[in-house]
């Protein structure tokens, strides 16, 4: 049947007929017929602690992503969060990812700049693990993106040329259990600081409505600072057709929050948006794969 | 023709006419073959399901109300979405006055005259203003095409002045969708903000009514699933929440598949970001079919009846 005969005969039974044509057997995985690259650039692992996850283990995370067609996940860690041995997180994270990553979790260490000594845990995330990036948690590590500390963590990770994501949520400030909230990250200072600090890789995840579907003028101030972003908590109809119509230039990566999120919303964006294939490319892997080289 | 045969006729037409294939076929307009989202589902599960939306607001911009729906259509049709319940219409109005609302329902019902094979509408009232939304629910419902009743934050979902219209609707078959919401476990509501707790209230003053709990609490899903549960006329909304993990797989527990109903809560929440929390889900392939479509279907199917249409 061809597919407007199909639409047509569908659309006029749909309402009012028998059961619909779904077939019975299992849905595949999303991604399975996607060709190319997919990086997700907001994987965690570890348990966040007021969810159950759909990956209790490393193994189970990228058993799915695997199957949704992704290639390389950008990977922090919940223990880095709240835990205060920042160094023991880094370190498991790394194991984890080099155990069960089969080449795919590419760990992102953790580090607080009001912790003692944390510049050492900047040299270890590089050189003893070998990592490419930080992720960081402002929110919940008590500082701002214009206090100093934040400034020289940001300075010294650029020197070693890591890519520096920040955090600006990790769930609904709405609705977080009442012994542990956290405000969102305020991210307009880093529009002033970037062009301070040459060379910085910043990625922001979980922008959402506060920052990609906010103040227009915060969001392009941030893209000309050379900011980038991920679509995890993007949300609207068509969101990233319409954030690149908002922020022409802006560079956006496929990021899924997951598993703190379902993985299927994500990717179903890339679906919802009218993209051309050079910017569902961009998304897909582009913007990610240009960031780590910049 | 007066103006009550001709409403019931264009619904009936609405639900048994095919689609207009300018509203199906943009998305192979949008999304060439040989673009890797477009195989994203390869066997194009979703889109032969036909997904039905509990949650929609016509939202995307557009000179006139039906060119907004066609707006909003397009992208539907880009993941599956074959019917969407609409309801109020920009701007959104938390206490609207009896004019503002009435002149809401006027473009839903703009709408539904070009869109009635997509759309089903749902009145929009502020039980506040009780005899006016009685009013309404007659011209909307009783002699218009809409098939059910939205309620937002007029008014908390407990109150005494609901009760004619929940009557009113089971008179007429109409389905009603209250919002709720748990922000800050219910400190940070809006002052007429209601919470599944309080509508768990509404629904037992009027057993055998099915109601829809819209967003079951929004991000504190799980205590709003927790409030319905013993409610057996609450049907769950999934709609308009972060996707976090978990949602689905409780509400499938503690309620059964056939209490659960996808929403979107479209435009200002992504149809993808709320289908994919279903899709994503674990449960079985036959309580997917379920949320996606089966069970809203069966909810409407009462209203759509009393218009004259043969459900089967």
């Amino acid at each position: 049947m061809k597919r407007r005969t199909f639409l047509t005969a569908a659309a006029s039974v749909t309402a009012v007929s028998g059961p619909s044509p779904l077939s019975a057997q299992p849905a595949p995985a999303i991604g399975t017929l996607i060709n190319g690259s997919l990086i997700d650039t907001n994987v965690s692992l570890s348990q966040w602690p007021i969810r159950h996850s759909w990956a209790p283990t490393p193994a189970a995370l990228v058993e799915r992503l695997k199957r949704h067609g992704v290639t390389s996940a950008w990977t922090g860690s919940f223990e880095g969060v709240l835990h205060t041995d920042m160094s023991g997180a880094n370190a498991r994270l790394a194991e984890s990812c080099r155990k069960d990553g089969v080449g795919i979790l590419i760990p992102m260490g953790t580090v607080n700049p009001t912790f003692p000594d944390w510049e050492d845990d900047v040299r270890r995330c590089h050189e003893v693990h070998g990592m490419r990036g930080l992720r960081l948690f402002p929110n919940y590590h008590g500082y701002a993106l214009d206090d100093p500390q934040f400034a020289q963590l940001l300075a010294a990770a650029t020197r070693r040329r890591l890519v520096v994501q920040i955090m600006l949520s990790i769930e609904d400030d709405r609705s977080q259990n009442p012994m542990l909230t956290a405000l969102p990250v305020q991210a307009g200072p880093l529009v002033e600081l970037m062009p301070k600090i040459t060379g910085a890789r910043v990625m922001l995840l979980n922008g959402g409505s506060r920052v990609l579907g906010g103040n227009v003028s915060l969001l392009q101030g941030l893209v000309a600072a050379g900011v980038t972003f991920d679509i995890a908590t993007l949300e609207g109809v068509a969101g990233i057709e319409n954030l690149l119509r908002r922020a022409p230039g802006v560079r956006t990566t496929f990021g899924s929050h997951s598993p703190y999120f379902y993985f299927e919303s994500a990717l179903l964006k890339l679906q919802e948006s009218a993209l051309s294939q050079a910017d569902l490319e961009a998304v897909r892997s582009g913007n990610a794969r240009n960031l780590l080289r910049s | 023709m007066n103006r009550r045969t001709f409403l019931t006729s264009s619904t009936l037409a609405a639900v048994t006419a095919p689609v207009r294939s300018h509203a199906a076929s943009p998305l192979s307009l949008v999304n060439p073959p040989t673009d890797p989202a477009a195989s994203a589902w390869p066997s194009s599960d979703l889109r032969k399901l036909g997904a039905w939306d509990i949650h929609s607001h016509v939202g995307t911009p557009g000179p006139n109300p039906a060119k907004r729906m066609e707006a909003l259509v397009k992208i539907a049709d880009r993941v599956g979405v074959e019917r969407l319940c609409i309801c109020m219409s920009p701007p959104w109005q938390h206490e609207p006055t009896p004019e503002q609302f009435r002149q809401s329902n006027d473009d839903v019902l703009a709408i539904l005259k070009e869109w009635s094979s997509r759309a089903f509408g749902f009145v929009y009232l502020n039980p506040t203003h009780t005899r006016e939304s009685l009013d309404e629910l007659e011209r909307c419902v009783a002699d218009g095409p809409m098939i059910g009743i939205k309620l937002w934050v007029g008014t908390r979902a407990n109150a005494p002045v609901l009760d004619p219209i929940v009557k009113r609707a089971a008179e007429l078959k109409a389905l009603i969708l209250q919002h709720t919401w748990i922000k800050q476990r219910g400190k940070g509501n809006l002052p007429h903000e209601s919470t599944p707790m309080e509508l768990a209230e509404l629904s037992g003053r009027h057993p055998g009514v099915p109601i829809v709990c819209g967003h079951t609490g929004g991000g504190d899903w799980a205590l709003g699933i927790r409030a319905i549960r013993t409610r057996p006329d609450l049907y769950a909304d999934l709609g308009g929440g972060d996707p976090v993990y978990g949602e689905v797989e409780m509400a499938v527990r503690e309620l059964g598949a056939h209490r659960v109903l996808y929403g979107s809560d479209v435009s200002g929440r992504s149809f993808a970001s709320q289908l994919g929390r279903v899709v994503g889900a674990d449960i079985s392939e036959a309580d997917k079919r379920l949320i996606l479509r089966d069970n809203l279907r069966g909810l409407l199917l009462p209203a759509l009846r009393r218009k004259g249409i043969t459900a089967e």
